[in-house]
């Protein structure tokens, strides 16, 4: 179970990313986290495992408080949370492979990345997850030679390399066409369903959070103004989420 | 446009006062830099320009084999009053010999000068020869007398004012080359100073380089700015250093003298050095796992800590016995290989370079490793402890870090100049910088972070700018003065400049690689050193490979002028021809020169595009 208490954000300039957002996430949940752009979300999902500093508040995740984790605390808990990201972010010079082996960097031994070793067991495990996204034959090819939707799914790959007990994943079919998007969402369901992974994913179509979410929330200005089942989205509450002149299209 | 001007007096005045400005500046500038082309129509320069001119036109490097044919005919300057005539040597109608018309001239007269039965299509000077003596060696006036198919030349000269009653002589040297062309001993100098300069230029762009890319990585800022450590972690990592350094280079010294003590014989030397890296591999492997999930027992990781060490120990006894067996290796080959001895003597001083810097490189590892061990100590320390037993342990240990590294730098100006008070160079600082460490420990808050990642960034910058607004020639200099004339003090000082312009430039680089790679990685739990390798290193590897060959370019060019402050290479040579006035010399140089820099040129950018 992941608790959220209080979380607060505010960045070097002044800008109050998160405002006290307290939630709870119990293990194996699909949960979407949608709101406006700068709304927060990427800020969130950030704090979780801590690429970002939160200010103030406590992130607690099966009882460990990760917000007051030290470093090596901090790698052992990381290893655990696999992240998806909008813009793929592949090393692009490196093989497709390479780039699904650096999910294991929090497992292996340091000195030997240096050698630049891995394993036998985690390249055969590589592949494997490369098989189950589909590409397993673009596992020699460079990153930056594959299309969008062939680089999430290397970017998912990756996350299942970690083991993961929970993903996150920020914005992950916002780059890519309504087909392709259904097909990533549909790994991440795959994970979510038959992993037991608990899955953390910002979304910006209505449809994809009704499809896939057991549950949302959502961020408005920082501020937490909905938490609940995705058919509770009515009217009123998406008028509260998105603004009041926003209109309904998914 | 965001705010259009409005026209005004105002500003017209302005863009006149500074066009004055401007003006002046440019003015006194030209006073300043002695613009003077009245300089350059002088006479002088101009004859000079084209002496020079045509000798560097004509550079000095292929030569003939000359032969000479040397005839010297009898004159008195002025008519003898008694009317006698010079006795005309005697000739036969095969050998050359010359006519003079008339016979006798008063000084300052024309006169003219036929040579006949010389061998055809030669040149030569037809000079006068003072005095009464045929072979003086003194001559003076030259025309030039030029053969034509039939060996017959026509040449009217002016005879100079040197009278004698005795006879004197003129003499036509015409010369002819024979055989086939060969090099001159210039070309062969030239040759030789140029592939010096070559490897001037490929060592400097080598060793800066290697050194250039750690720099380059403490120089990058979006790297640093997340390096934090509370005040324990860093005092204790500053401790580190200099302890590990001491301990290192003690026991690395051990080593190296256990390695002697074996002794040098071959056979002895080739069985080390196969058996360490084997030992090393194994030992590394156990104590190293690859892969390991959960947290190893206490005893076990002494037990691993151990074998670490004792890896490291064999690894470095490993190398003195390399360095051993390629002194010995190197020297029985010089004295056999003949004309390949220098590979010989390239081993031979591989060896010793690696016997040299084994324990300065021991002593590194050493300090880097005990000052990280004993940080993160300090991180778990200041994690696990209460606030109130940080701050006490803050107080001591950051007092005794600040004495420590005031205190070696005093020592270091002690060394440097020799004040012989040690209240000034050692006591002193020591004082101060426990004061200073201090206040760093009462002011800041026990368990708060420190951006020191930010501070290392801060200094390593100053220093590379600092450095890198030196010239390199000057840098050469100032090693020129420490290990005297020649390639080595020009290797140190190219060396120096192109780690310091590298580290620069390969640090900007990695200023602007993306931030999501690494942020990605980073997410999967990957500690620095593995974010470096595997989301920084893949981004940076085009820019570092055409930067290093720009510095490549660079290196070549300021090689081949180096040697004008004596850091070795062709400029050497180059100099001293120019000021011998030897320019025909000097033109074979710059021939070279532009022949080099151009290859080279050509060449890297020809890798440049297979590479990017
Ligand atoms: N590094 C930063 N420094 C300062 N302010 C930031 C930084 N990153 C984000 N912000 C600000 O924090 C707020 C929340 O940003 P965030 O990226 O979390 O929004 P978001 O919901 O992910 O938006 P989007 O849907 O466009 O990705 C925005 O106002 C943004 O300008
Ligand atoms: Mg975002």
């Amino acid at each position: 179970m992941l608790q959220i208490k209080n979380l607060t954000k505010i960045y070097d300039g002044g800008v109050k990313a998160l405002d006290n957002v307290s939630f709870e996430v119990p293990d194996g949940q699909f949960l979407a986290v949608i709101g406006l752009s700068g709304s927060g979300k990427s800020t969130l999902l950030r704090c979780i495992n801590r690429l970002i500093e939160p200010t103030e508040g406590q992130i607690i995740w099966n009882g460990e408080d990760i917000t007051a984790a030290s470093q090596d605390e901090m790698r052992r808990i990381r290893r655990k949370i696999g992240m998806v990201f909008q813009h793929f972010n592949l090393v692009h010079r490196s093989k497709v492979i390479t780039n699904v082996l650096a999910g294991r960097l929090g497992y292996v031994n340091p000195a030997w990345s240096l050698l630049n070793r891995f394993p036998k067991e985690d390249i055969e495990k590589a592949l494997q997850q490369l098989k189950r996204v589909g590409i397993a034959e673009k596992a020699y090819q460079r990153a930056d030679e594959l299309s969008g939707g062939q680089q999430q799914r290397v970017g998912i790959a990756r996350a299942l390399m970690q083991d993961p007990k929970m993903v996150l994943a920020d914005e992950p079919v916002a780059s890519l066409d309504p087909v392709l998007a259904h097909s990533i969402m549909t790994h991440l369901e795959d994970i979510n369903k038959n992993d037991g992974v608990s899955v953390l994913c910002s979304l910006h179509f209505l449809d994809l959070v009704h499809r896939y979410a057991d549950r949302v929330v959502a961020l408005n200005e920082g501020k937490l103004v909905f938490e609940g089942l995705p058919k509770d989205i009515d009217d009123k509450k998406f008028k509260e989420i998105y603004g009041r002149d926003a209109e309904r299209v998914g | 446009m965001k705010n259009n001007k409005k026209a005004s007096p105002w500003n017209s005045i302005k863009v006149g006062l500074f066009s004055l400005l401007a003006m002046v500046i440019f003015a006194y500038g030209f006073q300043i830099t002695k613009v003077n082309l009245e300089e350059l129509r002088s006479e002088n320069r101009q004859e000079s320009l084209v002496r020079v001119t045509r000798a560097l036109a004509k550079p000095e490097i292929f030569e003939y084999e000359q032969v000479e044919e040397i005839v010297n005919f009898p004159i008195y300057v002025p008519c003898p009053t008694d009317g006698s005539q010079a006795p005309v040597p005697e000739h036969n109608a095969t050998e050359p010999y010359i006519v003079l018309t008339p016979s006798c001239v008063n000084p300052g007269e024309i006169i003219e000068v036929e040579g006949f039965n010389f061998a055809p299509f030669t040149v030569g000077p037809l000079r006068f020869i003072p005095g009464s003596d045929v072979t003086n060696v003194v001559s003076l006036g030259r025309e030039n007398a030029e053969t034509d198919a039939d060996g017959h030349f026509l040449v009217s000269m002016k005879i100079p004012d040197r009278t004698s009653d005795d006879v004197q002589y003129i003499r036509a040297t015409l010369r002819r080359n024979v055989g086939s062309p060969h090099f001159t001993q210039t070309a062969r100098d030239t040759w030789n100073k140029i592939v010096e300069t070559v490897f001037l230029a490929l060592l400097a762009t080598v060793f800066g380089t290697v050194l250039a890319i750690p720099l380059s990585f403490i120089a990058a800022r979006n790297l640093m700015k997340t390096v934090k450590s509370p005040l324990t972690s860093i005092s204790l990592s500053v401790l580190g250093w200099p302890i590990g350094i001491l301990i290192g280079f003690i026991a690395v010294r051990w080593v190296g003298n256990l390695s002697a003590s074996i002794g040098s014989n071959a056979w002895v030397n080739l069985a080390s050095i196969l058996l360490s890296p084997i030992l090393a591999w194994i030992g590394l492997r156990w104590a190293l796992p690859q892969e390991e999930i959960n947290r190893p027992s206490q005893t076990v990781r002494l037990e691993r800590l151990g074998v670490i060490l004792l890896v490291v120990l064999v690894s470095f006894y490993g190398l003195f016995q390399l360095a051993s067996l390629a002194m010995s290796a190197g020297k029985n080959l010089e004295a056999s290989l003949g004309s390949f001895s220098f590979l010989g003597y390239f081993l031979f001083q591989v060896g010793d370079i690696v016997a040299i810097i084994t324990p300065a490189l021991g002593a590194l590892a050493a300090g880097g490793t005990l000052s990280s061990f004993l940080g993160r100590l300090g991180q778990q320390g200041s994690e696990r402890l209460p606030v109130s037993g940080i701050k006490i342990l803050n107080l001591i240990l950051t007092t005794v870090a600040g004495a420590t590294v005031l205190g070696l730098v005093g020592q270091l100006v002690e060394w440097l100049y020799q004040i012989g008070e040690p209240m000034y160079t050692l006591w002193g600082p020591m004082a101060v910088g426990a004061g200073l460490g201090l206040l760093l420990a009462i002011l800041s808050k026990p368990k708060e972070s420190l951006p020191i990642g930010m501070v290392i960034y801060s200094i390593t910058r100053t220093f590379l700018n600092a450095l890198r607004s030196v010239e390199a020639l000057v840098m050469a200099i100032v090693f020129v003065i420490a290990v005297g004339i020649g390639p080595f003090a020009g290797v140190m000082a190219l060396g120096l400049h192109t780690i310091v312009s590298l580290a620069k430039l390969y640090s900007e680089q990695v200023e602007s690689i993306l931030a999501g790679p690494l942020e990605a990685i980073e997410a999967t739990g990957a500690n620095r050193l593995q974010t470096i390798i595997y989301a920084v290193i893949p981004q940076i590897v085009p820019p570092y490979i055409s930067y290093t060959m720009y510095r490549w370019d660079i290196n070549v060019r300021m090689s081949t002028i180096i040697g004008f402050v004596g850091g070795g290479g062709i400029g050497f040579l180059l100099q001293q021809n120019i000021n011998l006035l030897n320019y025909r010399a000097a033109s074979a140089q710059m021939l070279a020169i532009a022949i080099v820099v151009a290859t080279m040129d050509y060449i890297s950018s020809a890798l440049r595009e297979k590479v990017i």
